[in-house]
């Protein structure tokens, strides 16, 4: 194997990322699923259109204002420096925070729709046989939104995984930090090390197209759409 | 109508005889300066002067791989001296049109005091450097931090910018209080623009010679070879000088 301890750390700093990112998001970006699914509130369409924005954007813009803001002089600087967590950018922490922005849709969209696609029906009906709604939350929501979940958690981290223009732009590539498989690949490919740049390249190409494969299979069995 | 449109022809065909392109591809710490001089290189000329700019060690690797530069503007004179070993540079054409002087800055007034004592107290959260790897600058920081004797006490502390101009930007949003990077970014009219900074001495490290050459594609381009020979010309020179370079 080619690859060095460099490489290896980029590996597990990118994982360790991807499924902490994934966790959150799906922890905060359920109850906000959620309620994008039920309001019929005029400003729920704003959020709505607020969470897509990543999607649409450059990572390169998002990176920027991540920078702008969360600097010494920014509006969020000041205020991780006043709750004594000092400068987000080139730490750890900043990176969740920019990935959880970045990969935000990936969660919420395949929530929702699959929150939609329930419909009241059954909600009405376990309300009928007296189920509290936090009971109707976990057993009937939860398993008739499987799919949805299981979607979300799939994108959500191979997209974390796959992030690069944010992280390049907020990381200040610090091995073991915030230099990710993305990062590590691009400084081999700037510094003509084009034999490690095959081997992650090929490794996160490997990676994505099994991870996408597993998807489409369970998406053919009914248990994710 | 037929008129203007004559007019244009006119004028179109007049400019299409003289007027050339030249695609120049220039080091990122270059970047201002030589949009100063393409301004005034094109007033006097009338060719058209397109910059692309990045770290050195990226610019090579784009021209290796076939980019479309006739000039490339380094910041080191081995990338230059490279090319024209590996035959994708004239050879005989290679110059030095800059000396570079490596600053320490700070975009806090009193981040740094005009000694570099900063260095030696450890008093700030985050140093930008350039990658050494990439950019001759991040190469001549390393070398500082060497001769200093205080190399190893920063990488835990020390954020790497893809290039001098990322390493800037790292600094001037505050969210690195202080980092190395090219003099010609801070100053103006022999003035510091903003901040603070520490001079790096340059018996610190190797001289940042900056390196012109003319690329293959370039060879058979007048205004490649105009443009060259404009960067020796004194208007050319007065403004690099403007930026602290030396030549």
């Amino acid at each position: 194997m080619l690859l060095g301890a460099d490489d290896w750390s980029a590996i597990g700093l990118t994982f360790k990322l991807a499924s902490l990112t994934t966790a959150l998001l799906l922890l905060l970006g359920t109850p906000l699923a959620w309620w994008l699914s039920r309001s019929q509130h005029w400003f729920s369409k704003v959020i709505g259109a607020v969470v897509t924005l990543p999607l649409v954007l450059p990572p390169t813009v998002l990176g920027f204002y991540l920078l702008v803001a969360l600097g010494s002089q920014g509006p969020l600087g000041q205020l991780t420096i006043a709750l004594g967590w000092g400068l987000l950018p080139f730490s750890f922490s900043g990176l969740l925070l920019a990935s959880m922005l970045y990969s935000l849709p990936f969660t919420i969209q395949p929530l929702q729709q699959a929150f939609q696609a329930i419909g009241n029906t059954p909600l009405e009906a376990a309300a009928t046989l007296r189920a509290s709604p936090l009971d109707t939350f976990f057993t009937v929501l939860l398993p008739l939104a499987k799919p949805g979940l299981i979607t979300a958690t799939v994108m959500t981290f191979a997209h974390t995984v796959g992030e690069f223009g944010v992280v390049l732009m907020i990381g200040g590539n610090i091995p073991g930090k915030t230099r990710v498989i993305s990062v590590q690949l691009y400084d081999h490919v700037e510094a003509l090390e084009y034999t490690q740049a095959h081997w992650l390249a090929g490794g996160m190409l490997l990676f994505s197209f099994t991870v996408l494969l597993g998807l489409q299979l369970l998406q053919k069995r009914g248990v994710a759409r | 109508m037929s008129k203007i449109v004559s007019i244009t022809i006119c004028c179109w065909l007049a400019s299409s005889v003289h007027a050339d392109e030249v695609s120049i591809a220039v080091a990122a710490n270059f970047q201002q300066p030589m949009q100063q001089i393409a301004r005034a290189f094109e007033q006097t000329s009338g060719h058209r002067v397109i910059i692309s700019t990045g770290a050195t060690g990226k610019l090579y690797a784009q021209i290796v791989n076939g980019a479309p530069f006739e000039v490339l503007l380094a910041a080191d004179n081995e990338t230059p001296e490279r090319l024209e070993k590996e035959g994708l540079a004239e050879p005989g054409r290679r110059f030095t049109y800059a000396i570079g002087r490596l600053i320490l800055w700070s975009a806090k007034p009193n981040g740094v005091d005009t000694k570099g004592e900063i260095l030696r107290t450890g008093d700030f959260q985050h140093l930008a450097v350039a990658n050494p790897k990439l950019a001759p600058y991040g190469r001549a920081a390393m070398e500082t931090l060497q001769a200093l004797g205080i190399a190893n006490q920063f990488t835990d502390r020390s954020v790497t910018g893809e290039s001098i101009a990322q390493t800037h930007q790292f600094i001037a949003t505050g969210n690195a209080d202080l980092g190395f990077v090219a003099m010609s970014q801070v100053y103006e009219q022999g003035k510091l623009v903003s901040g603070s900074a520490w001079l790096v001495p340059d018996n610190l490290h190797h001289p940042i010679r900056q390196d012109a050459v003319l690329l293959k594609k370039g060879n058979d381009r007048p205004a490649a070879k105009a443009l060259l020979q404009y960067l020796r010309a004194d208007a050319a020179r007065k403004i690099i000088s403007s930026y602290g370079y030396s030549w």
